[in-house]
């Protein structure tokens, strides 16, 4: 009893339990309940969206156009015009960038016509030779960071080609070498506007939230509307999807500068603007560069998904082979993205890093040094190339281009792993696959979806009550109406039991692998590492290995969801374990604690609230790919996302189901990080 | 509570010896109320009325005055209000009542381009954590303050590097901030403040987060700089006797009140307040004191002893040889006349009895 009064807390989580399950079974299952399920008071909204974008797009401001075609003045709505224009530009930077890696007409296009290609057979502007790249890399790699990175840089274009993915990764590139710099200026132009004005900054930031928390998907319908199809409005997404975490992280770094830093400055006597960029910005360079190398990360990974809205390169492939279900190429392809995200981050890293020696006297050969070598080597590729179009007979330059066909693959290989792992361990693989669904997650999903919405409500704003108090109950309790008058309260249940189940399992395996992980100095450096490769894959590769092993169904979502998640869960834990002050565990020691004692006592206290922000992060991971599952065939909010993709109106259930998914998350994120922070008040480490 | 500074409304003094920084019941005032209640108090500032609505004081009414070449260190605990003060002065902070001269110039009226240029050619501001540009190196940092006013690259760095020559950190210009040590990181943080030659120095606890014995190293520096620079300086410190070792005059604050302004000798032997003694309760005296601090008037008993001291010698030099004569010694000025007699128990008394010296040999020693 004595334990109990020294809980509080404790005593009012078990009293609503009580009342949740009485409510669970004394409401009647009917749809005439209120109480078992809201009315779609929402259900209206989607096609009032519909509506809206239409009238927006199509009718709103008409406005005289001279149609090319027609010879004529036609009318046009703004919109549609602004749109259009932005299309265009977008498209003619990714296409610019993309011809000169490997070659077309279409900017010869942009400023002739087609006639004029028609006409004139030269008019084609040829791709560089992919030696020519590789070289150019290799220079630029030893240039900003030394033999390493050229090495790296090096194997990773070699492989590329040699594997015979030149083609669609260059497209890749281009692709994002033009959403990642335009994701980073935006970031950093809004994140200076809202560090200059509170007023902006409290606008943008409900919006981030949001748009953290929304899934990849739903970015892609509104973009189709008022983009079309095609690279351009992939790349428009990505940098929509991508420019959050860039705003989040040059404001944190902006608000991190100290004020004496900055008061120099101002003493010696800067303007605004040099203030701006030659003192704030630069000395949050840290967090700056965190931000571009999140915004690369984010780019790659929305490489696979923009293919779904007709962006071409390596994920498009990707995604084609999954399609097919051929593994083994799968792989490859996704080897490939994640080495262009190794290299553009490492190359990004070693370009902030760069210094300049002022007194170095130096000749003209010296100062163009890099340059001149890369003249050279442009020079040099070139002639190989031509060189080798005499050695190769059969129309193929191996050092020119080498084709899709004619490279290297090991896809036979991992396609007879497969087959082997099939054929060897296929039925014990089964077993444990039928009996995980039969007895766990199908259970557990009719567990979700027999309770009564007004059961979910008491829970969910009751922990929010105990926890933050009346402000987070209010919250949470609003973002789960909205879900419940949305029509698809069963389906965000069904999502609700997949990111439980898959973040259940994660958070466990990320705190008994991290807390293992972090007793030596040596493990715990290991395992960062390991989190840091895996945080590079693009969510998509998770997929691959999971098919392969258990094929189409609900198992392969949850184990790609498991794996993705628990990269948080165990990051989180083993720094949270790491941080803990040395004072306390010699302090501990002193008074004779065994390791089990000490983790128990000391470093599990200090360092939950950081696990808490990591249990967080894994709910976001882990509703995500949740979300991605949804190509395998999953029957929650994400199956219907993907479906109003293909859908002429999808705009409106697009937004409002993403919404679904992003409420979810954030609800989970009002409770996690009010208690995370209250607990480091608490304990005095915030 | 003393200011020795003249209360005097009249600014506009047409004098040539006006002072370089001039401060006249400045006030810094906290608080969600306080532009309200400055509306209704037209100028009267009332404490305790401002308390009560919620304020807090940094400064209250400090009014002082630095001159050319002078060395003013404002001396105060945390939260005293001695940072804020200087924060006033080189306008990072806006001054919420009050008057600040610099070269008899209206630092309050300026706007932010004239405050701009006056940054940018006449002061030079060091501070506790440095406040080194992290990204830029050594040499780059130095010449920092040069490239935002335009100067070439070439000329910029020229000088940064006579700078970096300056404070002794030759060969190690292309380091970052990082790589250097917290006195060679301050080293720097000096080199940038004196890059454009400024004429007023300010000094923010510049030696404060250094251990005691860089602190002391740093500080023969710093008085190797000054004697060469002769900079008209306003230093901020919560060390009485790094404040003792430095000022020409000390500026004692508490509570964003001017306790006490006057020069260290003064300050030891006449404490104006109850917390300004708990201060000087402590120091070491024949470190601070003077003979002409101590000495008495030439009385009738002219039986002098060979030995003669300098007027400005301080105790602790000259102790052990007045000590061991029997008969007083002579204190001499600069023309070797002398102008008083220091006697063995006499120097023993007022050193290490709890009393003061004579009044009217003190009184003298007030000024610069």
């Amino acid at each position: 009893m004595n334990n109990l009064a020294r809980h509080p807390k404790l005593v009012q989580f078990a009293a609503l339990l009580v009342v949740f399950f009485i409510l669970c079974f004394a409401i009647e299952p009917s749809e005439n309940n209120i109480l078992w399920r809201l009315p779609a008071f929402l259900s209206a909204v989607p096609e009032m969206l519909n509506n809206s974008v239409e009238f927006i797009m199509f009718e709103w401001i008409p406005i005289q156009t001279y149609n090319v075609e027609i010879e004529d003045y036609e009318e046009s709505a703004l919109m549609i015009e602004i749109t259009r224009s932005m299309s265009r530009a977008v498209l003619f930077g990714i296409e610019f960038i993309r011809e000169i890696l490997v070659g077309g007409q279409k900017t010869i296009v942009a400023f002739t016509s087609w006639d004029f290609i028609s006409e004139n057979d030269w008019a084609y502007w040829p791709a560089l030779p992919w030696t020519v790249v590789a070289g150019v890399g290799i220079t630029l790699g030893y240039a900003l960071s030394g033999r390493w990175l050229a090495i790296l840089v090096g194997c990773a274009t070699t492989y590329i080609a040699v594997f015979g993915q030149w083609v669609p990764a260059m497209e890749t590139l281009s692709f994002v070498l033009i959403a990642a710099p335009a994701s980073v200026v935006l970031g950093v132009f809004l994140a200076v506007l809202a560090f200059k004005s509170k007023a902006f900054e409290n606008a943008l930031m409900p919006l981030l939230n949001v748009a953290q928390t929304m899934p990849h998907f739903s970015y892609l319908v509104p973009v189709t509307v008022f983009f079309g199809v095609g690279d351009h409005a992939g790349a428009i997404a990505t940098v929509i999807f991508a420019t959050p975490p860039m705003i989040r992280l040059t404001l944190l770094g902006l608000k991190g500068v100290s004020p004496e830093v900055l008061e120099a400055g101002m003493m010696n006597g800067c303007n605004k603007v040099q203030l701006m960029f030659k003192v704030l910005i630069p000395t949050a360079r840290h967090d700056i560069l965190v931000g571009v190398n999140q915004v690369i990360m984010q780019c790659l990974a929305m490489a696979v998904i923009a293919s779904f809205i007709g962006a071409k390169g390596l994920g498009f492939n990707l995604l084609l082979a999954l399609n097919q279900l051929r593994i083994g190429q799968a792989l490859e392809l996704g080897i490939c993205i994640v080495l262009i995200a190794v290299v553009l981050d490492k190359l990004s890293l070693g370009w902030a890093n760069k210094q300049i020696d002022y007194f170095a006297d130096l000749s003209f050969v010296e100062r163009h040094k890099y340059s001149l070598i890369m003249t050279a080597i442009l020079v040099a590729g070139v002639v190989l190339a031509s060189i080798g179009s005499l050695i190769f007979k059969d129309g193929i330059n191996y050092f020119y281009l080498i084709p899709h066909n004619q490279g290297l693959t090991t896809e036979n290989f991992w396609q007879s792993g497969v087959d082997w792992i099939v054929d060897n361990w296929y039925s014990s693989l089964q077993v444990f696959n039928v009996g995980l669904i039969v007895n766990v997650l199908i259970p557990m999903k009719n567990a979700y979806l027999s309770m009564p919405v007004s059961a979910t409500f008491v829970l969910v704003m009751g922990v929010g009550y105990i926890v933050g108090g009346l402000r987070s109950a209010l919250v949470v309790g609003g973002l789960l109406l909205f879900i419940a008058s949305t029509e698809w309260w069963d389906r965000a249940l069904i999502t609700a039991y997949m990111a439980t189940f898959g973040v259940l399992v994660s958070v466990t395996i990320g705190l008994i692998s991290g807390s293992l992980c972090a007793q030596t100095r040596f493990t715990t450096k290991g395992i960062l590492l390991v989190c840091d490769t895996f945080q590079t894959f693009p969510s998509f590769i998770y997929l691959i290995p999971v098919i392969m092993l258990f094929g189409v169904t609900d198992t392969s979502v949850l184990i790609a969801v498991i794996i993705y998640a628990t990269i948080p869960a165990t990051r989180y834990t083993v720094e949270g374990l790491s941080n803990v002050p040395q004072s306390l565990l010699d302090a501990g020691s002193m008074s004779g604690v065994n390791r089990f004692q000490r983790w128990i006592h000391i470093e599990l206290p200090l360092a939950f609230p950081h696990i808490m922000l990591g249990i967080n992060q894994t709910v976001v991971f882990a509703l995500f790919m949740v979300i991605i599952g949804a190509m395998i065939g999953t029957d929650d909010l994400g199956q219907l996302i993907l479906k109003s993709l293909s859908d002429e109106f999808g705009i409106g259930n697009g937004l409002m189901l993403g919404l679904c998914v992003a409420f979810i998350g954030l609800a989970v994120d009002q409770i996690l990080r009010t208690w995370a922070s209250e607990r480091k008040k608490a304990l005095g480490v915030a | 509570m003393t200011n020795e500074t003249s209360n005097s409304t009249n600014s506009s003094t047409a004098n040539d010896d006006h002072p370089v920084i001039k401060c006249d019941g400045v006030y810094k005032i906290f608080g969600d109320n306080t532009a309200a209640m400055m509306a209704k108090s037209n100028g009267n500032i009332d404490v305790e009325a401002f308390k009560e609505a919620g304020c807090i004081f940094g400064v209250n009414n400090a009014s002082l005055e630095v001159h050319k070449g002078e060395m003013l260190i404002v001396m105060g605990l945390s939260g005293s209000g001695k940072s804020t003060l200087l924060r006033c002065i080189s306008r990072l902070t806006d001054t919420t009542n009050g008057n600040i001269f610099i070269d008899g110039e209206d630092l309050l009226a300026m706007n932010a381009k004239e405050l701009m240029e006056l940054r940018r050619n006449k002061m030079g501001m060091v501070f506790q954590s440095f406040a080194l540009l992290p990204h830029k190196t050594v040499l780059e940092n130095i010449a920092f303050p040069l490239q935002v006013k335009g100067t070439s690259t070439e000329d910029s760095m020229k000088r940064a590097m006579d700078m970096v020559n300056l404070v002794d950190l030759t060969g190690r210009e292309n380091y970052f901030p990082r790589q250097l040590s917290g006195g060679q990181q301050q080293r720097v943080g000096i080199a940038r403040s004196l890059a454009v030659e400024p004429d007023i120095w300010f000094l923010d606890e510049p030696f404060s987060a250094l251990d005691p014995l860089i602190r002391k190293e740093m500080q023969d520096e710093f008085l190797r700089l000054q004697e060469m620079l002769n900079k008209t300086i306003l230093f901020v410190t919560h060390d009485f006797d790094e404040a003792l070792r430095l000022a020409d005059r000390i500026a004692i604050m508490k509570d964003g009140v001017i306790e006490q302004c006057d020069t260290p000798a003064n300050i030891v032997l006449h404490p104006a307040t109850e917390y300004v003694a708990k201060f000087t309760n402590d120091v070491p005296r024949e470190r601070v004191l003077t003979c002409e601090n101590v000495m008495e008037d030439i009385g009738i008993d002219s039986d002098l002893s060979e030995l003669k001291v300098p007027r400005n010698a301080v105790i602790e030099t000259v102790a052990e040889a007045i000590l061991s004569e029997d008969k007083p010694v002579a204190v001499v000025d600069e023309n070797n006349e002398i102008v008083g007699t220091l006697h063995a128990s006499h120097v023993i008394h007022v050193l290490f009895g709890k009393d003061e010296p004579k009044p009217a040999s003190a009184s003298q020693a007030t000024g610069v």
